[in-house]
C-alpha cells in the first residue's frame, strides 16, 4: 500500500467537472483519490443532448457520457443524487446532503448554472418548469402525455430547441420571445426570419415581440398573459430566457463571487486549493453557456490539478449551433458587423439557405449560416486564425471545397 | 435526301459543300471531295453552315416604312409596284443618274446579271456598284493595266507547284483557310516550298511562314519596287520575254531605281531588317516557280492599283505569269466577286468584261441586249456613290444582300445619306440590319440553300450553288425581283427569264458574243479571254448537272487552267504592260491628335457583318467580342489595359471595344475586326472610324490605315449574362451579344452606378416576381454581385458583375444550358461559375459543430482504420465539441468496418 493519494473532490457530476475529471486521468491517471458528489441521480450525460432526448430523437442511454461502471473502473467514488451542502475550506471538509463529510487537498466547483425563471405572477404555479436536465425533461413528457397546449418562453437555442421537441411530441407549442428577432445572440434579422418561417413550417405558433406579464391558472398553470394583453393558453410552460451561476454553495463558503465564482487564468478561485470550471465561473468579466470554452476550461484546470502548471485559459471566440433536427444555424464571432467592417452575402430561399461573412481589413470576423452549414467550422478557424482572406475572398462564401482550388480560376472577361 | 453538291457562301475559294438535309430538317455540310477547289477539305465557318440556315430574324415577306413610320407588311405587288415607280419617277425628274443599285459578291452571277442589264441596258445608268468595290476592285484596275483585262492568270494548283510561295498582305489561314491548308499540305509533302508573308500584323498566317516581313502599313510599292529593281541588278530579268510580251519597262525600272534602288534605304522605309530583306529579295530572285499571292492588304489602300502592278511587274521582268507555279495571284474576300466581274456589275465596267469608255464594246453589248440605251459614262463608285447620295444628287438606291451601313468606310455618312434618301429599298435575306433600319422597301430575297445559280471563285472557277431548302415565307430569287421590276417598268422583253438556267445562257453567249478581233468592214467585235461559248445551248438538264469548271470555256466544254501560256495578252498590241509605279504613302498620316494607325480586317469564324455566322454558337466561341488589338506599350501610353474597354476614335467617327494584346502588333499600330454592328454590339462598327480615302483609280477605300486614337472607356463595372430569352440590352453603357447552345450571352459594363443591384438584375432577366427561384450572391464593398434565375429545376438566365473586369469563365456556366436539368452539385457551383470541385461533396452533415459530413468520415475510417469515435475527433475535429454525434460516429466505425470486412 502506498502512500495516500491526495484527495480531490469534485462538486457537481456534470460535462464540465467530468470533463476535467477525463482529462485529469489523461494527464495524471493515479495522482488522485477522487470523489464525485452530484445533485442528479445519475451517470455523467451530455445535457446538450437533452433537446433531443425530448424530441425524443435520442434516448437516455445514448446522451450518457459515463456510466457508474466507468467511474469505478477509474477508482472514482460517486454520490449522485446527494449535492454537497456546505464547504469548510479552513478544514478543508465538504458535506452532503445525506450527510456524508469528505476531506479535501483539492476541490473542483462545477456546480453549473441555473435557468433565470422570470419575476412574474404565477411562475410558481405548477406546469412552469425551466429547461435544465433530465428530470426538466421527464416533467415535459408528462405533461405531452397529459395536456395538449405549451408555451415556450424565450426565443434563444435552449426555447427553441424546446419547443421544437416539445411539439414533435405532438404538443401545440407557442414560442414567445422578447425581441423581433429569434437567437438574436446568434442571427441577424435575415437569418432569423428563415429560422422564423421554417419553424412555423414545422407547427410552431410564434409570438415575436412579446413581453411576458404574467401566468395565470388555479391548480396548474393555464396560460400566459402577454404585455398586450393577449392571452395564450398553456398548462405547460417552459422558462428557457437564459441561465445564471448557480454560487449560492460557492458564496456561502465565502469564496469570492461576482456573477459567477471568480478564477484566474488557471480556473484557480480565490482559494488556492479551490478550482472552478464551466457555467458558475466568471473569467475575466465573462460567464458562460456554450460547450466550447468550458472543454477548454477542463483542459486547464486539469493539468494544474496534475501539477503541470503550464497551461492558461484564454477567452476565446464562439461559435454555436441549434440543435433542431433539419434547421441547419451556425454562427460565430461578430456576426452583427457594423461600422469599418463588410459583409458578403449568399441567399438561395429556394434551397432555404442563407449565408453571410463579416469582414474586416479581409479578415473574417463574424459568420451566420442558414440551411448550408458545413463550412462554419472552417469559417471558425479563419476567425480564430485571423487569416487574411484577400487570396480567396471571390470563393470564400462558396466554402472550403472552392478556396482549395489552388489557382484563382478567374479569368478575364473574354473567356 | 441525298446529299446536293453546292458551293460555300463564304470566301473567294469557293469550295465544294455536300449539303444534306436530315430527317428532323436540320441540315448537315461536308466538304464535297470532287470539288477540285477544295478536294473534301472545309474550314470552321463552312463547316458550320448548317448551324446558320434557320429562319430566325429572317425577312419573310415584303415590308413597307413610311416615313415616320414603323415598317408593316405588304404584298409583293404593292412593293414592287413601289419600288418601280418610285425609280421611274426620280428618273423622270432628275434623270437615270438619279437612281443607283448597290450590290453585292455575295448575289450569284444571274441575280448580277440581271441587276446591271437593267440598270446599264435599260435605265441609262452605270450607278451600280458592289461591295467587291471594297474588297478587290484594286486587283481589277491591276489586271485592267496589266493584261488589258481583268484576268487572274493562274490556279490553286500553282501554290502546290511553286518554290516560293509570298503572301502579300493576306492573312490566308484565316481568311482563306482552305487555300492555307493546300499549301500547308504541299509544304509537308515538299519542305524545300518557301512561305514568305508580308504584312503589318503577325498572323497566324505569318506564325508558319519561313520569312516574315513585318513591313509599315502602305510600304509595299517601295518593297516591291526595290524588288523590281534587285531583280534587274541581280539578272533576274527575263530579257527575252520582256522584249516580246511587254512595254514600258524601262519606265517601270526607272521609277523603281529612283525611289526604291537601294535597299537599305527600302528596308528603312518599310521597317523590316535589311538581312531579311535580302533574303526576301534573294529568294525572288532565286525561284523561277513563285506565286505572289496577295489579297486586302494590297487592295484596300489609297495606293491599291499600284501596289497590285509594283507586284505584277516582278513576274512580268521575271516572265514568270502564264506556266504552272507561278504567277501573281488576286485572291478575292467573297464568294462572288469574280461573277460578278464578269457580267459588269462595277460601275466603270460594262457587261462581260467590256468596257464603258469603249464605244465598239458599248455598241457589242446594247445590240447582243436590243437594250432601248447603254450607260455611256462610268457611274458612281462605293464611296462616291453614297457622298451623291448624302448630296441629294442620287435620290433612289436599291441595295441588294449588302450592309453598307457597317462595311463603308466613314460609315455614320452612309447612315446620313441612307437617312435622307427619297427612295431605299433593300432586298435582303434578314429582316433587320443596321441598313435595313433605313430602307423604306424591304424585299425578302433567298439566301444561301435557297437560291439556285453559280458563282466563280479566285480562280476563274465557275460553280454551282444549288437550291437544297424549301424557299421560306415569300421569298423570291434577287434575280426574279429585278425583273418583276423592270417588267413594271416596261421593260418586259428584255427580261422574260423564266428560271436562273435561262439567265446564266444569256451571259454565256454574251461573252461569245463578237468575241473576235474586230475586222474593218465588220460590225463592231473584240476579243476577250472572257469566253464561256463552250457552255451556250447548254440545257436546263446540262445546267444544273454543270460542274466545277474554269473559264474560257472552249468548244470542247473543257476549262482552262491557266491564261496567257501563249503570252499573249488583252491589250490591243498583245502585249503586258510594265506600270510605273511611285511609291507614295497613305493618304493620312498619324499625328499627335491621332498617333496610332488602325488597321482592320476579319477573324477566323466571322463572316462580314455576322449576319449568318453570328447566328452559329460554333462560330462564336473564337472570337466573342469586338476587340482592340494593340502593343502593350501604346496600351501603357493610351492609359488603357487589356481586358478592359476602350474608345477607338478618328476624325471621322469611334468605337468601343475590349482591349487585347494579341502580340501581332507592331507598336503604333491597332487592329479592330470588321465584322461587329448595332445588332450584335452597342458600338462597335469599325467602318465608321475608317478614313473614306480611295485609291484614285480602282476607288477602293484605304480600310488598312486610319490614323486614331485610343482613349479609356471608363466603366464603373463589368459583367455578363446568360440567358435563353432575349435581353434588353439598348440601355446598357457597353453591351455584346453572343450566340450560344440554346442562350445567349451578353458582355456588359456600365457607367451609371447600380445601387440596388439586386432589383436591377430581377428587372434586367425578368425575374421580378417574388416567388422566383432566384439565387445570389452579393460581395457589395467589393462591386460583386452575382444571381441565377432557375425555372422548372432548369437554369433560365444568369448574370455576373463585379466593379473589376475580372469574372468567372463562361465555359462551364453555359454548359447548364444544354442540361435537361440542374443537378444539387450545380447548383451549388452556379454562383461560382465552376463546378464544384473533388472533395467538395463531403456527404450529409454528421457533425454540425465543425461541418463533417458522412463522406470526409467515412473515407477517413476507411483509410486510416479508426476504431473509436475519439480517434474520428483527434483527426477531424468531428464529435469534439457538442458531442451529438458520437453515436452516429460509434454506428459509421461499425457500417464501414462490417462492409470492409474487418
Amino acid at each position: 500500500m502506498s502512500a495516500r493519494r491526495p484527495r480531490l473532490v469534485v462538486i457537481g457530476n456534470g460535462m464540465a467537472g467530468m470533463r476535467a475529471v477525463e482529462e485529469l486521468l489523461q494527464l495524471a491517471p493515479m495522482l488522485y483519490d477522487i470523489s464525485v458528489f452530484g445533485a442528479e441521480p445519475y451517470g455523467n450525460y451530455n445535457r446538450i443532448l437533452l433537446s433531443l432526448l425530448l424530441s425524443g430523437e435520442k434516448g437516455v442511454d445514448e446522451i450518457m457520457l459515463n456510466t457508474p461502471a466507468w467511474y469505478a473502473s477509474h477508482g472514482i467514488a460517486l454520490h449522485a443524487g446527494d449535492p454537497v451542502v456546505a464547504i469548510d475550506r479552513r478544514r478543508k471538509r465538504v458535506r452532503s446532503r445525506k450527510g456524508v463529510e469528505l476531506a479535501y487537498d483539492r476541490l473542483l466547483i462545477a456546480t453549473g448554472s441555473q435557468p433565470i425563471m422570470l419575476p412574474v405572477p404565477g411562475r410558481e404555479l405548477p406546469g412552469v418548469i425551466g429547461f435544465r436536465g433530465i428530470d426538466d425533461v421527464e416533467r415535459m413528457l408528462d405533461a405531452t402525455r397529459t395536456h395538449r397546449r405549451a408555451a415556450v418562453i424565450g426565443g434563444g437555442l435552449l426555447g427553441i430547441e424546446a419547443a421544437n421537441g416539445l411539439s414533435r411530441r405532438g404538443m401545440q407549442v407557442t414560442l414567445i420571445h422578447r425581441s423581433d428577432v429569434l437567437l438574436e445572440q446568434q442571427l441577424n434579422a435575415d437569418a432569423a426570419a428563415l429560422l422564423g418561417r421554417s419553424l412555423k413550417a414545422r407547427g410552431l405558433e410564434l409570438r415575436l415581440n412579446a413581453d411576458t406579464v404574467a401566468l395565470y391558472g388555479n391548480a396548474r398553470v393555464e396560460g400566459v398573459a402577454l404585455a398586450d394583453g393577449s392571452r395564450i393558453d398553456a398548462e405547460l410552460v417552459v422558462m428557457a430566457v437564459g441561465v445564471r451561476p448557480d454560487i449560492a454553495l460557492a458564496k456561502a463558503s465565502g469564496l469570492h463571487c461576482e456573477r459567477g465564482i471568480v478564477v484566474d487564468d488557471t480556473l484557480q478561485t480565490y482559494d488556492p486549493s479551490v478550482y472552478a470550471v464551466g457555467e458558475c465561473v466568471q473569467h475575466r468579466k465573462a460567464t458562460f453557456g456554450l460547450v466550447a470554452p468550458v472543454w477548454e476550461q477542463a483542459r486547464v484546470c486539469a493539468a494544474h490539478l496534475a501539477r503541470l502548471g503550464h497551461r492558461r485559459y484564454r477567452a476565446s471566440q464562439t461559435a454555436t449551433k441549434l440543435k433542431v433536427t433539419g434547421v441547419e444555424v451556425y454562427s460565430a464571432g461578430a456576426f452583427l458587423g457594423g461600422a469599418g467592417t463588410e459583409d458578403i452575402v449568399l441567399r438561395d430561399p429556394h434551397r432555404g439557405i442563407y449565408k453571410r461573412l463579416v469582414l474586416k481589413d479581409n479578415r473574417v470576423i463574424g459568420a451566420v449560416l442558414y440551411g448550408d452549414v458545413k463550412d462554419g467550422g472552417w469559417y471558425f478557424e479563419l476567425i480564430q486564425g485571423a487569416t487574411d482572406i484577400t487570396a480567396f475572398r471571390s470563393r470564400v462564401l462558396f466554402g472550403k471545397a472552392y478556396c482549395n482550388l489552388a489557382d484563382d480560376r478567374c479569368t478575364r472577361a473574354v473567356a | 435526301m441525298s446529299a446536293i453538291a453546292t458551293t460555300c457562301p463564304y470566301c473567294g475559294v469557293g469550295c465544294g459543300v455536300l449539303a444534306r438535309v436530315d430527317a428532323a430538317g436540320g441540315v448537315n455540310v461536308a466538304g464535297d471531295p470532287r470539288h477540285p477547289s477544295n478536294a473534301g477539305r472545309l474550314c470552321v465557318k463552312g463547316a458550320a453552315l448548317g448551324e446558320t440556315v434557320d429562319l430566325r430574324s429572317r425577312l419573310l415577306h415584303p415590308l413597307l416604312r413610311e416615313p415616320g413610320a414603323i415598317p408593316r407588311r405588304a404584298s409583293w405587288d404593292e412593293a414592287l409596284d413601289r419600288v418601280a415607280l418610285g425609280l421611274r419617277r426620280i428618273i423622270d425628274e432628275h434623270g437615270p443618274d438619279a437612281v443607283a443599285f448597290y450590290v453585292s459578291g455575295q448575289l450569284l452571277t444571274e441575280d448580277y446579271y440581271v441587276v446591271n442589264k437593267l440598270a446599264k441596258g435599260y435605265l441609262g445608268t452605270a450607278n451600280i456598284d458592289t461591295n467587291s468595290r471594297l474588297c478587290m476592285s484594286s486587283a481589277v484596275a491591276g489586271h485592267l493595266r496589266a493584261f488589258g483585262e481583268d484576268l487572274v492568270p493562274g490556279c490553286y494548283d500553282d501554290l502546290e507547284q511553286a518554290d516560293l510561295v509570298v503572301l502579300v498582305g493576306s492573312n490566308t489561314a484565316w481568311c482563306h483557310p482552305i487555300v492555307f491548308q493546300r499549301i500547308a499540305q504541299a509544304r509537308e509533302a515538299r519542305p524545300a516550298l518557301r512561305l514568305v508573308v508580308i504584312d503589318p500584323r503577325r498572323t497566324p498566317t505569318a506564325e508558319s511562314a519561313d520569312l516574315h516581313l513585318p513591313i509599315k502599313p502602305g510600304t509595299d510599292v517601295w518593297l516591291f519596287n526595290g524588288l523590281l529593281a534587285f531583280l534587274s541588278r541581280h539578272g533576274a530579268m527575263d530579257a527575252a520575254f520582256v522584249g516580246a510580251h511587254t512595254n514600258g519597262c524601262a519606265e517601270a525600272l526607272a521609277a523603281a531605281e529612283s525611289d526604291a534602288g537601294d535597299p537599305a534605304a527600302v528596308a528603312r522605309r518599310c521597317g523590316v531588317q535589311l538581312p531579311d530583306l535580302l533574303t526576301f529579295y534573294q529568294w525572288f530572285a532565286r525561284h523561277e516557280k513563285t506565286v505572289s499571292l496577295f489579297s486586302q492588304g494590297v487592295n484596300q489602300s489609297s495606293s491599291g492599283t499600284d501596289k497590285v502592278n509594283s507586284i505584277i511587274n516582278c513576274h512580268l521582268l521575271t516572265g514568270r505569269i502564264g506556266r504552272p507555279g507561278m504567277g501573281p495571284f488576286s485572291i478575292t474576300g467573297q464568294p462572288n466577286a469574280m461573277g460578278g466581274r464578269e457580267v459588269g456589275g462595277l460601275a466603270n465596267t460594262l457587261a462581260a468584261h467590256m468596257d464603258l469608255a469603249n464605244p465598239a464594246h458599248r455598241n457589242i453589248v446594247q445590240s447582243f441586249w436590243q437594250s432601248p440605251r447603254i450607260a455611256e459614262r462610268p457611274g458612281l463608285k462605293a464611296v462616291a456613290l453614297f457622298e451623291a447620295i448624302e448630296r441629294g444628287t442620287v435620290k433612289a438606291v436599291w441595295i441588294m444582300a449588302t450592309n453598307p451601313v457597317v462595311s463603308l468606310p466613314d460609315a455614320d455618312r452612309a447612315k446620313r445619306a441612307l437617312a435622307r434618301c427619297e427612295l431605299v429599298v433593300s432586298s435582303d435575306i434578314l429582316a433587320l440590319t443596321d441598313t435595313n433600319a433605313f430602307a423604306h422597301v424591304l424585299l425578302p430575297a433567298l439566301g444561301w440553300g435557297e437560291k439556285d445559280g453559280t458563282v466563280t471563285n479566285s480562280e476563274r472557277r465557275i460553280s454551282r450553288q444549288r437550291a437544297f431548302l424549301p424557299v421560306p415565307g415569300e421569298a423570291r430569287a434577287d434575280w426574279r425581283i429585278v425583273c418583276e421590276v423592270a417588267r413594271r417598268m416596261g421593260y418586259a422583253q428584255g427580261f422574260n427569264f423564266a428560271d436562273a438556267h435561262e439567265v446564266f445562257d444569256e451571259h454565256v453567249r454574251l461573252t461569245a458574243f463578237r468575241n473576235h478581233d474586230a475586222s474593218a468592214d465588220g460590225p463592231a467585235a473584240a476579243r476577250r479571254a472572257l469566253d464561256l461559248g463552250g457552255l451556250a445551248g447548254l440545257d436546263r438538264a446540262g445546267y444544273d448537272a454543270l460542274g466545277p469548271v474554269q473559264w474560257p470555256i472552249g468548244t470542247d466544254r473543257e476549262g482552262t487552267a491557266r491564261l496567257f501560256a501563249d503570252a499573249r495578252y488583252a491589250h490591243a498590241d498583245g502585249r503586258a504592260r510594265f506600270i510605273a509605279t511611285i511609291a507614295r504613302a497613305p493618304a493620312h498620316a498619324p499625328d499627335r491628335e491621332y498617333p496610332l494607325i488602325l488597321n482592320t480586317g476579319r477573324v477566323r469564324d466571322q463572316w462580314h457583318s455576322m449576319t449568318r455566322t453570328g447566328k452559329s454558337p460554333r462560330l462564336a466561341g473564337h472570337t466573342p467580342e469586338p476587340f482592340i488589338d494593340m502593343h502593350p506599350r501604346d496600351a501603357l501610353l493610351c492609359g488603357v489595359h487589356e481586358g478592359e474597354l476602350a474608345r477607338v476614335r478618328s476624325r471621322w467617327g469611334a468605337l468601343v471595344a475590349r482591349v487585347r494584346h494579341g502580340g501581332g502588333i507592331l507598336a503604333g499600330n491597332v487592329f479592330v475586326p470588321i465584322h461587329w454592328n448595332d445588332q450584335f454590339a452597342s458600338d462597335a462598327r469599325v467602318g465608321s472610324v475608317v478614313n473614306p480615302v480611295v485609291d484614285p483609280i480602282s476607288g477602293e477605300p484605304e480600310f488598312k490605315h486610319t490614323p486614331v486614337r485610343v482613349e479609356p472607356f471608363a466603366v464603373r463595372w463589368y459583367g455578363f449574362a446568360l440567358s435563353r430569352q432575349p435581353l434588353a440590352a439598348a440601355e446598357l453603357t457597353y453591351w455584346t451579344s453572343i450566340q450560344g447552345e440554346q442562350f445567349l450571352r451578353y458582355e456588359v459594363a456600365g457607367h451609371p452606378r447600380l445601387d440596388d443591384r439586386s432589383g436591377w438584375a430581377r428587372a434586367w432577366l425578368g425575374a421580378t416576381d417574388a416567388e422566383a427561384d432566384w439565387l445570389e450572391y452579393e460581395d457589395r464593398s467589393a462591386g460583386v454581385y452575382r444571381a441565377a434565375h432557375v425555372v422548372e429545376n432548369r437554369i433560365e438566365s444568369c448574370v455576373f458583375v463585379s466593379s473589376r473586369p475580372e469574372l468567372p469563365a463562361r465555359t462551364w456556366l453555359s454548359g447548364l444550358f444544354v442540361q435537361e436539368r440542374l443537378e444539387e452539385a450545380d447548383r451549388v457551383g452556379l454562383l461560382v461559375g465552376e463546378p464544384s470541385g473533388p472533395g467538395a461533396d463531403s456527404g450529409p452533415m454528421v457533425c454540425s459543430c465543425f461541418g463533417v459530413g458522412r463522406h470526409t468520415i467515412c473515407d477517413a475510417i476507411r483509410k486510416q482504420g479508426f476504431e473509436h469515435p475519439a480517434q474520428i475527433t483527434a483527426s477531424l475535429r468531428a464529435g469534439g465539441n457538442c458531442g451529438s454525434c458520437v453515436p452516429e460516429l460509434r454506428q459509421l466505425i461499425a457500417e464501414v468496418r462490417a462492409a470492409a470486412g474487418i
